[in-house]
C-alpha cells in the first residue's frame, strides 16, 4: 500500500468577532491506496470540514489558514484553480448525505451521470452512455437501461445515493470521500449502501475517507478510525483496536453511551455536558471541560501526540503520563 | 401486555389516510394509506416503542392521538375517553394530558419568542398557576429538574445547544402535567453522547412522575433501552408486537428480522455480512398487495401476494408464559397450528 | 370643511408620532429586535439620516394651524390654515421665474423681493422651488405610508387566513389573487382614480387595493410553511387556541417579510406616483407632479432646468436612501442569521 493522501498540520478558520476561530486545528493523517480511513466524531466536532478543506471546498469566509495536504507528495494547496478542478471529481469524489438536494430534479439522473462523465473524459455521447449503464449496473440499479432516463423524483432514497455512487466513481477516482453517506437513508437500506461501498472498495481498490457519527458504520467499512472532538484529533488507531480498547476518555465515553451495548434496565452511562462552542474552547485539552479523568495540565496544555503502539496516535495527558517515565515527561 | 390494570391509552383499528387530490377540482384520484387497523394500548408508567422506516406511517399515528391529523376511523381510548369524538373544546382540554416532543428541537421552539413565555404558554392556556410569578416560579422549577440553569429563562431558543433545546422541550410539555408524552424521534437528530443524556432524563421523568411514553423511532437500539413494549410498521400496518425483549430475542415477523440485522453492530467482531433485505420501501400510496412485505421478503411464499395476514398471536420461544405479542405473517400462523397439533 | 381637515391631520400626525415612540420601545425592549435595529444604524447610518430627514420635513409639513399671518403678507388667505413649513417660506413668492440665487427675474429681468434668497429658483408662478419640493416630501410619504397601511394588512388578513386555515378560504383568496392578477395594474388603477374622484386618499385606495396581491402570495406561502413548523404543532398540543396562534407564533415570524415588504413597496408606490401624475391623475403637490409640470418648462428657451431637477432630486435621493436602508433590513432580518448562531 502507497501513501495516496497525506494531511499535515491542517488549519481551517472561520473570521470570528475576536479575530478568526480555527474550526479545523492542527490535523494530521494519512490515507493510505485502497484503505477506508474513518473520521469519527460529533456535529461541530470539524469533521466535514476536513473533509471540505481537502477538496479546497470551504465555504467562504471561511478558509485554510495552514497546514499541506499532498496528494502523492503535491500539495493541493498550491494547485491552480484549473487544476484543482481537475482533482474535484477526478482523482477525489465525493459523495453527500442529502442524495436528494445533490442531484438536478429537472435533469434525467442519467444525463446527469453523463455530464460527470464528459467533464473529466473526451468521449462520445454513445460511449458515455454505455458507461453510465455499467455504472448503474455496477452500484446495483436494478433495470438500469429504464433508470438512464428517470428523473430524481421518481427514484426512493437509496437508488438517488447509489446514482450518486456511480457519479462518484464515473472517472475512477483513486479516493472517494464519503460525508455521512447513509445518514439520510433508512436501517434496512443503509445495509444494502454499505455493503455496496465495501464491495466497490474492494474490487476497485478506491481509497475512502469516511466522514459519520456511527460508530457502528465505522464498524463496517472502516481499516483505521480517527476520532475528533471540538476541531481536535483526540485519537487514531485500527478499526479492532479503537473500537476495543479505545485509550482517550472521550473516544470512551462514546462508545459507552450507544445505547445498544448496555443491558436493558441499566442507566446509560453519559458524558456529561455539552460540547463546547468554537468560542469557547478550551486552551488545553479540548474535551477538559467534559472529561472525567482530567488533572491537573489538561485545561490548560494541549497534550503532545503519543504513540503507545506504531500504528496508534492519541492526545491525551493520562495517556501520555501513563506511557512515559515521570522525569521524562516534557511539557 | 398482561397487566391487569386498564391501559392509559388504547388504540383500536386507527386509520388515517391522506387524499390525494388532483385537477381544477381536486377530486380524489387516491389516498396515501399512512395508518391502517392500528391497534395497542399502552398501560400507566409503561413506553411502547413505534418502530419502522421512513413512510411506515408512525408518526402519522403518533399525531393522530393527538388529533394533529385526523383519522378516518377507530378509537382512541384515553383514560375511558374516545378521543376522536371529543368536541373542539373537550380535545383541547383533553391535550393537557397528552403531549408530544418532535425530532428537531430547533423546529419545535419558535426562534422568536423567550423560553419562557414559550414553557408558560401551555400553563397559561390550561390556567395553571395563578398569576405571572406563579409560572415563572414554576417554569425555574421545571428548569431545573430538566438540568436547565433558570438564570437563562429569559433567552431565545438559538442561544441554548441542541440537547438544550431538547431539554427545554420536555419542560414545556412537561409544564402542563401530562401523563402520555408521545415521542416522536425525539433523540435521533442529537449526538449520541447527548442522545445518552436525553434518555437517562425521559427515563428518570417516568419514575420520578410515573408517565408513560409513546416512542416513535426508526433506531432499535433506543428502544432496547427505554421501552417495555414494542410495535414494528412497515407501510402503515403494525407488522409485530410483543414485550421489548421476546421482539429482540426471537423475533417473529421477517421484517423485524431483517430491521434487526441492518443495525450495524459495533463489535469489532462482527462485522460484514450480506445486508438482510434489498430494495427500499414501497410508496403507501399504492402499497403491495396481499402482505405488503412480500415484495423484499426472503421467505415468502405463494399466498403472502394474494392474502392480507392478520395478527397472528406469537408464544414465547420456551412457550411456556403463554401469549408473548402478535406477528403479521403466515409464518405466525403455522408456528401456531404446529403448537397447537 | 377646511376648518376639519386640518384638525384631523393634525391628530393623525400626533396619532402617528404616539405609534412610532410605542413601536421603539418595543424595539428597544425585544433584544432580538434591538440587535436588529443597532446593526442597521451601524450599516446604513446615513441613508437612515436622510430618511429621518425626509419624515422631520413631512411632520413640519403636518402641523398647522390659523391665524399669526403678519399684516404684509398677500399671497394667502388671512384665514388659512398654515403648516410651520407654509410658514417658513411666507412672504418668498415672485412675479414670475427666477435662477436659482439670481438677484432678477429669470426673463422680465425685473429685480426680485428677495434676490438671491432662491436656491432652487421659482416656478412660473414664482413660487419657490426649495419650498415646493419639501413639500412633496409629506406627500410622498403619505402615498407610501398610507397606502403600505391599506395593502399589507389586506395582504396579512387574507395571506395568512388562507395559508393557515386553508379550504374553502383559501380556494377564495387564491380566485380573488389570480383575478386581480389577470387585469392590467394600470388600467385597474386608473379605473379605481375614475371612479372614486381624484385627491390623495383615493389614489392611496386605489394603489393599496392594486399592490397587496404580491405580498398576500407571498404571506400565504410562508405561512404554510410555518403552519407546518413543530412548534405550531406543539402549541396546538398544548391547547393554545388557533386565533392565538396565529397572533403569538405565526406573526412574529412573518414580521421581518413585513418590514421588509413595507420599505420596498413605500418606494415602488412613490415611483408609481410619478407614473400617474405623468397621465394627469396624481396627487397634488406631489413631486411627480413637479415634473410633469416640468415638462413643458424644459421647452422654453432658454431652458427653465430646476424645477425637473429639484423635484427629480428630492424623489431620487428619497427612494436611493428607502431602498438602501430596505436592502440592509434584508440581511439584518434574515431569519438564517438567527439560526445558524450557536
Amino acid at each position: 500500500m502507497s501513501r495516496l493522501l497525506e494531511v499535515r498540520g491542517l488549519q481551517t478558520a472561520f473570521p470570528s468577532a475576536t479575530g478568526e476561530t480555527r474550526i479545523v486545528d492542527d490535523v494530521s493523517f494519512n490515507l493510505d491506496s485502497g484503505e477506508v480511513l474513518a473520521l469519527v466524531g460529533e456535529s461541530g466536532s470539524g469533521k466535514s470540514m476536513t473533509a471540505l478543506s481537502i477538496l479546497r471546498l470551504v465555504p467562504k469566509p471561511g478558509r485554510v489558514i495552514a497546514g499541506e495536504i499532498k496528494l502523492e507528495g503535491r500539495d493541493l494547496l498550491d494547485f491552480s484553480v484549473s487544476e484543482m478542478r481537475r482533482v474535484r471529481g477526478g482523482r477525489i469524489a465525493m459523495i453527500f448525505q442529502e442524495p436528494m438536494t445533490c442531484l438536478n430534479p429537472v435533469v434525467a439522473v442519467g444525463a446527469q451521470v453523463m455530464e460527470a462523465i464528459g467533464l473529466h473524459d473526451q468521449i462520445g455521447q454513445v460511449d458515455a452512455r454505455a458507461r453510465t449503464r455499467e455504472l448503474f449496473a455496477e452500484v446495483g440499479i436494478p433495470d438500469p437501461e429504464a433508470r438512464l432516463d428517470a428523473y430524481p423524483h421518481e427514484l426512493s432514497g437509496g437508488l438517488k445515493q447509489r446514482v450518486m455512487i456511480a457519479m462518484a466513481l464515473s472517472t475512477r477516482p483513486e479516493i472517494l470521500i464519503a460525508d455521512e453517506p447513509t445518514t439520510a437513508l433508512d436501517v434496512t437500506v443503509q445495509a444494502q449502501i454499505l455493503a455496496l461501498l465495501s464491495d466497490l472498495q474492494r474490487d476497485r481498490g478506491t481509497a475512502i475517507l469516511l466522514i459519520t457519527h456511527d460508530l457502528g458504520i465505522v464498524n463496517e467499512l472502516a481499516d483505521r478510525v480517527a476520532v475528533m472532538y471540538a476541531g481536535r484529533l483526540v485519537e487514531v488507531a485500527p478499526r479492532q483496536e479503537l473500537l476495543s480498547n479505545p485509550l482517550h476518555p472521550y473516544t470512551r465515553g462514546l462508545l459507552r453511551s450507544i445505547p445498544a451495548l448496555s443491558p436493558p434496565g441499566v442507566r446509560l452511562p453519559e458524558i456529561p455536558g455539552v460540547v463546547p462552542s468554537p468560542d469557547h474552547w478550551p486552551n488545553g485539552c479540548r474535551f477538559s471541560t467534559r472529561c472525567g479523568e482530567r488533572f491537573e495540565p489538561c485545561a490548560e496544555i494541549f497534550p503532545e501526540e503519543t504513540a503507545p503502539t506504531s500504528d496508534r496516535r492519541v492526545w491525551c495527558h493520562a495517556v501520555d503520563a501513563s506511557s512515559r517515565d515521570p522525569e521524562g515527561e516534557a511539557l | 401486555m398482561s397487566t391487569e390494570v386498564p391501559p392509559l391509552l388504547r388504540l383500536q383499528d386507527l386509520q388515517t389516510w391522506y387524499p390525494i387530490r388532483e385537477g381544477l377540482m381536486r377530486r380524489t384520484t387516491g389516498w396515501v394509506q399512512a395508518a391502517t387497523d392500528v391497534s395497542f394500548d399502552i398501560a400507566p408508567g409503561q413506553t411502547l416503542a413505534l418502530v419502522g422506516e421512513s413512510g411506515c406511517g408512525k408518526t402519522t399515528v403518533g399525531r393522530s392521538i393527538l388529533r394533529l391529523e385526523s383519522p378516518q376511523k377507530g378509537v382512541v381510548l384515553f383514560e375511558g375517553q374516545d378521543l376522536l369524538e371529543l368536541s373542539a373544546e373537550s380535545m383541547r382540554a383533553a391535550r393537557r394530558r397528552i403531549q408530544i416532543i418532535f425530532q428537531d428541537p430547533m423546529a419545535s421552539l419558535d426562534p422568536r419568542m423567550r423560553i419562557r413565555d414559550q414553557i408558560a404558554e401551555g400553563m397559561k392556556s390550561f390556567g395553571i398557576g395563578v398569576d405571572e410569578n406563579d409560572r415563572r416560579a414554576r417554569v425555574a422549577e421545571l428548569m431545573e429538574r430538566v438540568q436547565l440553569d433558570p438564570a437563562t429563562m429569559d433567552r431565545y431558543p438559538h442561544e441554548f445547544s441542541g440537547g438544550q433545546r431538547q431539554r427545554i422541550c420536555i419542560v414545556r410539555a412537561l409544564a402542563v402535567e401530562p401523563r402520555l408524552i408521545v415521542c416522536d424521534e425525539s433523540v435521533s437528530a442529537l449526538d449520541v453522547s447527548i442522545q445518552a443524556q436525553i434518555l437517562n432524563l425521559l427515563r428518570d421523568l417516568q419514575d420520578d412522575l410515573g408517565l408513560s411514553y409513546l416512542f416513535i423511532t426508526h433506531d432499535l437500539s433506543v428502544v432496547r433501552y427505554l421501552a417495555d413494549d414494542v410495535a414494528v410498521m412497515y407501510l402503515g400496518k403494525i407488522v409485530e408486537q410483543g414485550p421489548t425483549q421476546r421482539i429482540f430475542e426471537a423475533p417473529a415477523h421477517p421484517y423485524t428480522k431483517a430491521l434487526l440485522a441492518a443495525i450495524p453492530s459495533i463489535d469489532p467482531m462482527q462485522r460484514g455480512g450480506a445486508p438482510p433485505v434489498m430494495g427500499d420501501v414501497p410508496s403507501p400510496s399504492d402499497p403491495p398487495s396481499g402482505c405488503h412485505f412480500h415484495t423484499r421478503c426472503s421467505v415468502v411464499m405463494d399466498r403472502c401476494s394474494r392474502e392480507v395476514p392478520p395478527l397472528f398471536p406469537v408464544t414465547g420461544t420456551n412457550g411456556t408464559k403463554g401469549e408473548q405479542g402478535r406477528s403479521r405473517c403466515f409464518l405466525a400462523e403455522e408456528s401456531e397450528s404446529r403448537s397447537l397439533g | 370643511m377646511d376648518v376639519e381637515s386640518y384638525v384631523v391631520s393634525n391628530s393623525v400626525t400626533l396619532g402617528l408620532v404616539l405609534a412610532c415612540v410605542w413601536v421603539a420601545r418595543v424595539v428597544g425592549r425585544e433584544p432580538i429586535w434591538r440587535d436588529a435595529a443597532r446593526q442597521l444604524w451601524s450599516r446604513r447610518r446615513l441613508a437612515i439620516v436622510v430618511v429621518a430627514l425626509y419624515m422631520t420635513i413631512g411632520l413640519v409639513d403636518s402641523i398647522a394651524w390659523k391665524g399669526g399671518i403678519p399684516e404684509d403678507v398677500v399671497d394667502v388667505l388671512p384665514n388659512a390654515p398654515l403648516t410651520l413649513l407654509d410658514r417658513a417660506f411666507l412672504g418668498t413668492k415672485e412675479a414670475s421665474y427666477s435662477a436659482p440665487f439670481a438677484s432678477v427675474e429669470f426673463y422680465g429681468a425685473e429685480a426680485l423681493k428677495r434676490p438671491g434668497q432662491h436656491p432652487f429658483g421659482t416656478d412660473i408662478l414664482g413660487r419657490d422651488v426649495l419650498y415646493l419640493s419639501l413639500k412633496g416630501a409629506r406627500v410622498a410619504l403619505l402615498i407610501g405610508g398610507l397606502t403600505s397601511l391599506i395593502a399589507i394588512p389586506l395582504a396579512l388578513i387574507f395571506g395568512v387566513g388562507a395559508g393557515y386555515f386553508g379550504g374553502r378560504f383559501d380556494d377564495f383568496v387564491f380566485f380573488l389573487i389570480s383575478t386581480l392578477a389577470s387585469i392590467p395594474g394600470l388600467l385597474l388603477l386608473i379605473a379605481l382614480i375614475m371612479a372614486m374622484g381624484r385627491g390623495t386618499l383615493s389614489v392611496c385606495i386605489a394603489l393599496g387595493v392594486t399592490s397587496w396581491v404580491g405580498f398576500c402570495r407571498l404571506t400565504r406561502a410562508e405561512t404554510l410553511k410555518l403552519r407546518e413548523l413543530d412548534y405550531v404543532s406543539a402549541a396546538r398540543a398544548l391547547g393554545v387556541p388557533e386565533l392565538r396562534i396565529v397572533i403569538r407564533h405565526i406573526l412574529p415570524n412573518l414580521a421581518h417579510l413585513i418590514v421588509i415588504t413595507f420599505v420596498l413597496m413605500f418606494s415602488g408606490l412613490v415611483l408609481s406616483e410619478a407614473v400617474l401624475a405623468w397621465l394627469g391623475i396624481g396627487v397634488d403637490g406631489s413631486w411627480g407632479q413637479m415634473i410633469d409640470g416640468a415638462r413643458d418648462e424644459l421647452s422654453r428657451d432658454p431652458i427653465i432646468w430646476w424645477n425637473l431637477s429639484a423635484s427629480g432630486a428630492a424623489l431620487f435621493v428619497l427612494i436611493l436612501a428607502v431602498n438602501s436602508v430596505g436592502d440592509a433590513i434584508r440581511d439584518v432580518l434574515d431569519p438564517r442569521t438567527l439560526k445558524d448562531s450557536s
